[in-house]
């Protein structure tokens, strides 16, 4: 076979709190990422994302203390994004232990974010991550939680970053998110058939159906959602199975 | 006695000793001091991102390369290298400029170049290794890779499938080197780390 299309859980976390987080039964303390991350380990998900939305400043050092926590007890890739504004950033997060490390406004304000870290750190451990509005025929750059327009071309975006060194792409409709219609497969295949880079699908996942459409339709290379597995109504075994009966290469199942 | 993890600043430090100590490694000690290193039992060396910064990292401690030298090809301590520790044991790196590396292994690590375009670069994800021949280390499973750059030459001793094989595994005698991250692939990583600590080759 070939690499397997990726199901990756994204677990919202503010000061070191799961904001949006699955109700698996027998947690202790379903609030607690690290738990939500061994929960998401034994049910075999391909890799994890904790997506750090503290508001504070001062909250900030919380997230490293989760994924100090987490990389000690799970043995599976963890991507870190949110509030990462430099290299210095990145470095402290990749330490904890972090595999990847997601970077999103500082790369609209200035794009050469990416090339540092991926100088310092290798282009595998940067992912750029774009959050786009749909506005006419192409696709808008929107930072703070899809609140404000930048006026900057998505696609574009999305491949300058790739070309400065970004190891992959987390492309997120902030139309879609939070819908459940489905991600936005234009926006998706727009970019992934633009790159060599592999392009990760957010923003909309409703069902697993939507999930399959993302590698079939969209071309991504991996599928991220949160509320489907958070709530109960999706397994990543499920997940799994839904893209190999798509004849989508996947992981075995857990024995 | 002691297993040294060789700390050339590698990115996947932590996360490496993790996984050693949960695959039963009681005694690990991170270092770059050679005279540790000349008296391991065992030694792993990880290592993320570019080539040419870790090899450099490695020769900027005084006399770390021939403590690994001399404990391992002549002293015959198990070695794991993992990712670009494993790339380090070839002859020579291609990544951003030729850079040498400890040519314990002949061979050489290039740009992966699939000749289907729609195979990502980097190669991102769980894929198979497929063993060549037994090892008492690589089981045939499904482990998580992540590198853009690849290890061509000889002692090959698992590939995967990216568009064409890929050397997932190298190694001779007591050396073995993983492109794969055996730290991030859950069973199948620990259960090699695990042998890893009971192998006398």
């Amino acid at each position: 076979m070939t690499v397997r299309a990726r199901v990756i859980p994204c677990l919202d976390v503010a000061n070191g709190r799961v904001v949006k987080g699955v109700n698996f039964v027998d947690l202790k303390d379903a609030g607690d990422p690290v738990e939500q991350a061994r929960a998401y380990d034994a049910a075999g998900a391909d890799e994890l994302c904790f997506l750090d939305i503290t508001a504070s400043h001062e909250g900030r050092d919380t997230i490293l203390d989760v994924v100090r926590r987490t990389a000690s007890v799970c043995f599976m890739p963890l991507t870190v994004g949110g509030g990462v504004r430099t290299a210095d950033d990145a470095r402290a997060l990749l330490l904890a232990g972090a595999d990847k490390v997601a970077v999103n406004s500082a790369a609209v304000a200035r794009p050469e974010v990416v090339s540092d870290i991926a100088e310092r750190f290798g282009s595998q451990c940067c992912v750029a991550s774009v959050d786009a509005r749909r506005s006419g025929d192409r696709w808008e750059v929107f930072t703070h939680g899809g609140r404000r327009a930048t006026g900057i071309d998505a696609v574009a975006h999305a491949l300058r970053l790739a070309e400065l060194g970004a190891g992959e792409l987390l492309v997120t409709s902030m139309d879609r998110d939070g819908t459940r219609d489905g991600y936005d497969l234009a926006l998706i295949r727009a970019i992934a058939d633009r790159t060599s880079v592999p392009v990760v699908a957010s923003g909309g996942v409703g069902n697993l159906a939507h999930l399959v459409a993302g590698v079939t339709e969209g071309h991504a290379s991996a599928v991220l959602a949160a509320s489907i597995f958070h709530f109960g109504e999706a397994t990543i075994a499920g997940a799994h199975e839904a893209l190999a009966a798509a004849g989508v290469p996947v992981r075995a199942p857990i024995a | 006695m002691t297993l040294a993890l060789v700390d050339i600043e590698s990115g996947n430090l932590r996360s490496v000793e993790n996984a050693l100590r949960a695959a039963g490694a009681a005694d690990v000690t991170v270092t770059a001091d050679p005279d540790i290193i000349a008296r391991a039992e065992r030694i792993v060396l990880p290592g993320v991102g570019a080539f040419g910064a870790c090899a450099a990292n490695l020769r900027a401690v005084d006399g770390l390369e021939q403590a690994l030298a001399e404990r391992v090809l002549r002293g015959g301590a198990p070695f794991l290298g993992i990712c670009v520790g494993m790339q380090l044991m070839a002859e020579t790196g291609e990544e951003m400029g030729t850079h040498h590396g400890l040519a314990w292994i002949r061979g050489r690590v290039a740009r992966l170049t699939p000749s289907d375009p729609t195979a990502k670069v980097p190669h991102m994800g769980w894929n198979d290794v497929t063993p060549l021949a037994p090892h008492p280390l690589l089981a045939a499973g499904e482990a998580y890779f992540l590198h853009s750059y690849a290890f061509t030459g000889e002692h090959i001793l698992a590939q995967t499938d990216h568009a064409g094989p890929v050397a997932a595994a190298i190694g001779r005698d007591n050396l073995l080197g993983v492109q794969f991250h055996p730290e991030k692939s859950q069973r199948y990583g620990l259960a090699l780390l695990e042998q890893f600590l009971v192998w006398r080759p």
